[in-house]
C-alpha cells in the first residue's frame, strides 16, 4: 500500500469499527471487544509501520481535493509530532480497550460503549492527522460530541448527564471559538493548510489581528484542555465510566488542547502575549490542580485535579517560548499519559473489587490486592517525580526551564519556587492517594470484599507501568528518537542540544526535586496526623470553582431566553402573518425605493375581454374565500376551487399547458385534502354577547389586516407586472431550449428540465417529499382530534347508517351514494392508464411523472370516498411506504446508473433498439427516474390522504352495529387503536 | 371560413366565460351550500370547454389533455364536498 493510502486507512478504521460495533446485539460483550481491540490495534500498527517514513523529519501527506477554490479539501499530514500522537491515541485506546472489557458490566450495553470509543478515537486521530485547520476544528468538534457520549454512557445517572452537559458546553463552545480562531488565520495567510500556515509565522505574528486570534484559538485549547479558569468541567466529567477516564482524561481529549498549542507553536509563540497568556493560565491551573487534588475524598477526583495539574505544567512549559521548554513539554505529555492512564485504571480495579472510591472509607488494601498495589504506587510515583520514573525527567527538565525562562527577577526567583511547591503538593496528593488507599489500617465494612482482579484487567496497567519504568531507567534508548522526532516536526532544524540521562550532576533541578520530595512527604504528614484535615474542602475553592459561574451563566441564558420569546413571540397565527407581510412589504420597498425605471413599456398583448372577464370572475372567487375563511370554512373552500380553476385557464391561456396539467392535478388534490382535514377542524366558539369594545376592536384589527392584505397583494402585483414588461435578456431559457432535444433526448423542455439538467434538485425535492409525508402520517398516528368533533357527524346522527358506507355482504353503498360510487370505481382504471399515459409521453410533451402520479393517487382516494376505508382496506393492499421507498430507489438508481458508464451521477443513458412489433424504441434512463417521481408522487400523497382519512376510524368509533362480519385488515395508516 | 370560424370562437368562449360568470356568482352568494357545490361543478365544466374552444383556435391537442383531466376530476372535488356535506366527512370508515 502506498503511504498515503494507509494514512487515510489509520483515520477511517476506527469509524469504521465504531459502525460494526454499533450493529452488533445489545449483550454482544466479547464481540464488541473483540472488534474493537481488534480495530484499534490495527490502526496502531499501521501507524507504527510509518515510523520509517517520518523517523528523520519526514512528512506523509493524503489528500482529497474538496472545494479547491475555497481553500477546503481533505487533507491528512503525519509528522513526527502527529505520529507519536497518533500511537498514543490508538495505542492507549487497545489497553482500554482491553481494559474495559473486565470492566464493563455484563449488563452494560457494552456494543454502544465501544461504538462511541471508537467513534471518539478516530476523531481524535483525525485532531492529530489534520493537514488541514478548517477540518481540524470539525474533528475538534466531534471529539466532543463523541466524549459527551461516552461521559453521559450511563445516562440514567444525573451526575453523569449533568458533567456530560458541562464538559460538552464548555468544549463544544470553545471549539467554536477555535473555528473563528481558524478563520481569522485563514484570512491571513490565504489558505487553511497547515503546511501554508507552518512557513507563514512571522505574518501572522505581526498581523494587526494577532491579538484577537490568539485569544480565541486559547479560548479553544484551554476549555479542552482544562486550564484555569476552564477547569471546572474535568472534575464532573469523572461521571464517566472509568474506562473512558482512562482514555479521555489522561491520554487524548486533554491533551487536544495542548497538542494544537504544540502545533502552531512555531507560528503563535515568540511574543510576550503568548507569554503572559499562556504561562499565566498554565501557572496558575498548576498550582490550583496540585492544591485541590490533596483535598480530595474520591479517587478519580484527585486524578482529575492532577490531570489539571499536569496539563497546566504542559501549557507553562509551552509558553516558555523555549525550544527546550517545548522538548519537555511533549515529553511530559507522554509521559502524563502514560502514568495516568495506569493510575485511572488502577482507581477503577479498587472501585471494581471494593465498591467504592470514597479515601476516607478505603485503606490497607495491598495486604489483598499486592499486584494492584505495586502497579499503582510505581505509577503514583512516576507521578510524584520519583527518580527512576519517566515523570522524574520531564519534571527535572521542567524545573530546569522555569530557572532559566526570564531575567526578570521576579519570574526569576518566583517562576522556580513556585514550581516546586507545585512539586511539592505533586508528591503529597500521589502520598496520599497511595496511602490511604492501599496501606495504613485496613479498611471495613467495604460494600464488596476486595481481591486482585484477574490477570487481564491487570494486563494493561501493567504495561503501561513497565513503560513509565523503562523510559525511566533508559530514556535515551526507548523514548529518546521518538521525543527527538516529535520535537524535530515542531521545531525544524534548529533542534536546541538536550541530553536524556538519568543523572546530570548535582544540579539545581535535581536539587529542586529532591526539596519537592521531602516537602511533599513532610506536608502529606502533617496533613495526615489531622486527619479530619485532609478531608476538608480545599481552600481558595469556592472562590475559584469555576461551576458556580458556569451554572450561573447558564441560568441567565435561559432565563434571558425565555424572557425574549416571550417578548417577541406569539402563539397565534394572525400576527405572526401580519408581522412577515409587514416586514417583507417594508424589505421590498426599501429596496427598490430609488428604483427609477420602474415600467418597461413593451407592447403587451392586446387585452382580450372574455379574458378579463375571466379574471374578475377569479379575482372575485379568491377574494370571497379570503373574507368567508373565517365564518365559512367549506363555502372559502368552494371559493378557492373557483380561483384555482381560473389560475389553471390562465396558464393554458398563454400556452402552458404543463403548467395547467399540473394546476388541476393539485387542484383537486389539494381540495380533498382540505375536505378531509375540514372534519376535524374545532367549531368556532361564538361568545354569548360581544360587547361593544370586543367590536370595536376587532373592526380596527380587520381593517389594519385589510390594509396590509391589499398593500402587499398589490405590492407583489406591481413587482410581476414590472418583470414581465421589462425586455427579454438573453439569459439560461436560451440554453435550454436549444439543448434540450439534442442533450437531454426530450422535446418537452419543462420535463427534460426536471429530470435531466436539474435531475438532482429533483432528486432531493422527492426526498423531501417523501420525508414530508412519513412525518404527518408519523404525527397523525397519535394526533387526537379536538373532543368537540370526536362525535359522528350531525348529517350521520340524522341519516341514521342506512345510507353508506357499504354495508356488509353488499358491493355498492345504498341510498344517493350508489350511482356515484358506481362512476368512482370505473375512474381508478380510466385513472391508471391515463397516468401511465402522462408519465410515458412526459418526455416529449405535457405529462410527466409528477401529474401522472397525481392522478393514480386521485383515483385512490375517489375509491376510498366512495367505498368508505374498510370496505377498500379489506379487498385491497394500498402501501403507500413502499411506493415511497421503491420510488426513492429507482430514481437513486438511475443516477447511479451513470456510473456505468464514465459519467457523473445522473447523466441520462440512452438506448435505442428495434424491436420486431413495435418497431424503434428509445429508451432513456430519465424515465427510471421519472418512474421514481410518479411512484414517490402516489406514495406521498396517497399516503397522507389516507393517513387523514383514518382518523374516523379512532376508538369512539364502533366499527361492530353496520359492519359485523368484516374483520379490519391491518391498515397502514392505523396506530394502536 | 377562418373568420367566421375565429368569430364563432370567439363567441363560443364569451359565452363560457359568462356561464362561468354567473355560476362563481351563484358560488359567492349561495345561498345554501348544495347551491355552491352545484355552482362549481357548473364552473368546471364550463371552464373546461373554454379550453377546448382554446384548443380549437390554437390547433392544438394539448389542451385536450387538461380538459380531459378537468372533465375526470373536476367531479373528485364535487363529490368530495358533497360527501362532506351529506355524511359530514369525505371519507367514512
Amino acid at each position: 500500500m502506498s503511504r498515503s493510502l494507509v494514512l487515510a486507512v489509520i483515520l477511517l478504521l476506527p469509524f469504521v469499527g465504531s459502525l460494526c460495533a454499533a450493529m452488533l446485539p445489545r449483550n454482544a460483550r466479547n464481540g464488541a471487544a473483540t472488534l474493537a481491540g481488534a480495530f484499534a490495534l490495527a490502526t496502531a500498527v499501521l501507524a507504527a509501520t510509518l515510523y520509517g517514513d517520518v523517523s528523520d523529519g519526514g512528512v506523509v501527506r493524503a489528500g482529497l481535493a474538496w472545494l479547491p477554490q475555497w481553500g477546503l479539501s481533505l487533507s491528512l499530514r503525519l509528522d513526527g509530532l502527529a505520529w507519536v500522537f497518533t500511537l498514543l491515541v490508538s495505542g492507549v485506546g487497545t489497553l482500554v480497550v482491553f481494559y474495559a472489557r473486565y470492566y464493563m458490566s455484563p449488563a452494560d450495553p457494552v456494543p454502544r460503549f465501544f461504538s462511541f470509543l471508537l467513534a471518539f478515537m478516530g476523531a481524535m486521530l483525525g485532531i492529530v492527522l489534520s493537514g488541514n485547520l478548517i477540518q481540524l476544528a470539525v474533528f475538534w468538534e466531534l471529539t466532543s460530541f463523541t466524549s459527551f457520549m461516552l461521559i453521559a454512557y450511563w445516562y440514567h445517572r444525573g451526575e453523569a448527564r449533568r458533567g456530560a452537559g458541562m464538559s460538552l458546553t464548555v468544549t463544544a463552545a470553545g471549539g467554536l471559538c477555535l473555528l473563528a480562531a481558524v478563520l481569522l488565520i485563514g484570512e491571513i495567510v490565504g489558505s487553511y493548510e497547515l503546511d501554508d500556515l507552518l512557513a507563514a509565522g512571522d505574518t501572522v505574528r505581526t498581523h494587526a489581528w494577532y491579538p484577537t486570534l490568539l485569544v480565541l484559538l486559547l479560548i479553544g485549547a484551554f476549555t479542552k484542555s482544562a486550564q484555569f479558569p476552564f477547569h471546572f468541567w474535568l472534575p464532573h466529567a469523572m461521571a464517566a465510566p472509568t474506562p473512558v477516564s482512562a482514555y479521555l482524561h489522561s491520554a487524548t481529549m486533554v491533551k487536544a488542547g495542548v497538542f494544537l498549542l504544540a502545533r502552531l507553536w512555531p507560528v503563535l509563540s515568540g511574543t510576550d502575549l503568548w507569554f503572559t497568556l499562556v504561562c499565566g493560565a498554565g501557572l496558575i491551573t498548576l498550582l490550583l490542580g496540585a492544591v485541590a487534588a490533596l483535598f480530595q475524598r474520591d479517587i478519580k477526583g484527585v486524578l482529575a485535579y492532577s490531570t489539571i495539574s499536569h496539563l497546566g505544567l504542559v501549557t507553562l512549559l509551552l509558553g516558555m517560548n523555549s525550544a527546550l521548554a517545548l522538548i519537555a513539554a511533549v515529553f511530559h505529555m507522554m509521559n502524563h499519559a502514560t502514568f495516568k492512564a495506569s493510575l485511572f485504571m488502577a482507581a477503577g480495579i479498587v472501585d471494581h473489587e471494593s465498591g467504592t472510591r470514597n479515601l476516607k472509607r478505603l485503606g490497607g488494601l495491598a495486604a489483598v490486592m499486592p499486584i494492584t498495589a505495586t502497579l499503582a504506587t510505581v505509577a503514583a510515583a512516576a507521578m510524584a517525580g520519583v527518580p527512576l520514573m519517566n515523570g522524574f525527567l520531564s519534571k527535572e527538565m521542567f524545573f530546569a526551564e522555569t530557572i532559566f525562562a526570564s531575567a526578570n527577577p521576579w519570574l526569576r526567583f518566583g517562576l522556580p519556587s513556585v514550581a516546586t511547591l507545585a512539586g511539592v503538593f505533586s508528591v503529597a496528593y500521589s502520598l496520599r492517594l497511595v496511602h490511604r488507599t492501599f496501606f495504613g489500617p485496613m479498611s471495613q465494612n467495604l460494600p464488596r470484599e476486595p481481591h486482585d482482579p484477574t490477570r487481564w484487567m491487570l494486563a494493561p496497567s501493567a504495561l503501561l507501568v513497565a513503560a513509565c519504568l523503562l523510559v525511566g531507567i533508559f530514556p535515551a534508548r526507548t523514548i529518546g528518537p521518538f521525543l527527538d522526532g516529535a520535537a524535530r516536526a515542531v521545531l525544524g532544524s534548529d533542534m536546541p542540544g538536550y541530553s536524556l540521562a538519568v543523572w546530570h550532576g548535582l544540579t539545581l533541578p535535581l536539587i529542586m526535586s529532591v526539596v519537592a520530595l521531602i516537602g511533599g512527604t513532610l506536608l502529606y504528614l502533617l496533613l495526615y496526623r489531622r486527619r479530619d484535615g485532609a478531608l476538608a474542602p480545599a481552600p481558595f475553592s469556592k472562590p475559584l470553582d469555576g461551576k458556580r459561574s458556569f451554572d450561573v451563566s447558564m441560568v441567565v441564558l435561559m432565563r434571558t431566553a425565555d424572557r425574549l420569546l416571550n417578548t417577541f413571540s406569539t402563539r397565534r397565527l394572525q400576527p405572526q402573518l401580519a408581522l412577515i407581510v409587514l416586514a417583507a412589504v417594508a424589505v421590498t420597498t426599501y429596496t427598490i425605493w430609488h428604483q427609477r425605471a420602474l415600467a418597461h413599456s413593451i407592447v403587451s398583448t392586446p387585452l382580450n375581454p372574455t379574458f378579463a372577464l375571466l379574471w374578475v370572475v377569479g379575482g372575485a372567487c379568491a377574494i370571497g374565500a379570503a373574507m368567508q375563511a373565517k365564518f365559512h370554512r367549506l363555502a372559502a373552500l368552494i371559493m378557492t376551487g373557483g380561483a384555482g380553476l381560473i389560475t389553471c385557464l390562465t396558464f393554458a391561456w398563454f400556452s402552458a399547458p404543463d403548467l395547467a396539467l399540473t394546476q388541476v392535478s393539485v387542484e383537486v388534490v389539494t381540495t380533498v385534502l382540505l375536505v378531509l382535514g375540514l372534519r376535524w377542524l374545532p367549531k368556532r366558539l361564538e361568545s354569548e354577547e360581544p360587547d361593544r369594545g370586543t367590536w370595536s376592536r376587532a373592526r380596527v384589527r380587520r381593517m389594519r389586516d385589510a390594509v396590509l392584505a391589499v398593500i402587499g397583494g398589490t405590492g407583489l402585483a406591481a413587482i410581476a407586472y414590472v418583470i414581465m414588461t421589462r425586455p427579454r435578456t438573453p439569459g439560461i431559457a436560451e440554453y435550454f431550449l436549444t439543448n434540450a432535444l439534442p442533450e437531454g433526448g426530450g422535446r418537452n423542455v419543462v420535463n427534460v428540465i426536471l429530470v435531466d439538467f436539474r435531475g438532482f434538485d429533483t432528486l432531493g425535492e422527492i426526498t423531501v417529499v417523501g420525508i414530508v409525508a412519513l412525518a404527518v402520517y408519523k404525527l397523525l398516528r397519535r394526533f387526537r382530534p379536538a373532543p368537540e368533533s370526536m362525535p359522528l357527524p350531525r348529517a350521520q346522527l340524522a341519516d341514521g347508517d342506512g345510507f353508506s358506507p357499504v354495508p356488509s355482504g353488499d358491493s355498492l353503498p345504498r341510498g344517493t351514494m350508489r350511482v356515484p360510487a358506481v362512476l368512482g370505481r370505473l375512474l381508478l382504471p380510466v385513472a391508471g392508464v391515463i397516468s401511465v399515459f402522462f408519465l410515458l409521453r412526459g418526455h416529449n410533451a405535457p405529462g410527466g411523472g409528477f401529474v401522472g402520479g397525481l392522478v393514480l393517487a386521485t383515483g385512490f382516494i375517489v375509491q376510498y370516498m366512495v367505498s368508505g376505508t374498510l370496505w377498500i382496506e379489506s379487498r385491497m393492499n394500498i402501501h403507500p411506504q413502499y411506493a415511497i421507498a421503491l420510488g426513492l430507489l429507482c430514481a437513486a438508481g438511475a443516477g447511479v446508473a451513470a456510473w456505468l458508464l464514465p459519467g457523473n451521477f445522473l447523466t441520462s443513458l440512452e438506448w435505442h433498439a428495434a424491436l420486431p412489433l413495435l418497431g424503434e424504441v428509445h429508451l432513456s434512463s430519465t424515465l427510471l427516474f421519472d418512474l421514481g417521481v410518479y411512484l414517490l408522487v402516489v406514495g406521498g400523497s396517497t399516503l397522507i390522504l389516507i393517513a387523514l382519512a383514518h382518523q374516523s376510524l379512532r376508538s369512539y368509533r364502533r366499527p361492530v352495529e353496520t359492519s359485523s362480519t368484516h374483520v379490519r385488515p391491518a391498515a397502514p395508516g392505523e396506530g394502536s387503536q | 371560413m377562418n373568420g367566421i370560424l375565429d368569430f364563432a370562437i370567439g363567441f363560443a368562449q364569451l359565452c363560457f366565460v359568462l356561464a362561468m360568470a354567473f355560476a362563481a356568482i351563484r358560488v359567492l352568494r349561495g345561498p345554501r351550500a348544495q347551491d355552491r357545490i352545484l355552482a362549481l361543478d357548473t364552473f368546471y365544466v364550463n371552464g373546461m370547454m373554454t379550453l377546448l374552444a382554446l384548443g380549437i383556435r390554437s390547433g392544438s391537442t394539448m389542451y385536450f389533455d387538461v380538459a380531459l383531466l378537468i372533465a375526470l376530476f373536476g367531479f373528485v372535488g364535487s363529490i368530495a364536498l358533497s360527501k362532506f356535506l351529506l355524511r359530514g366527512e369525505a371519507i367514512e370508515p
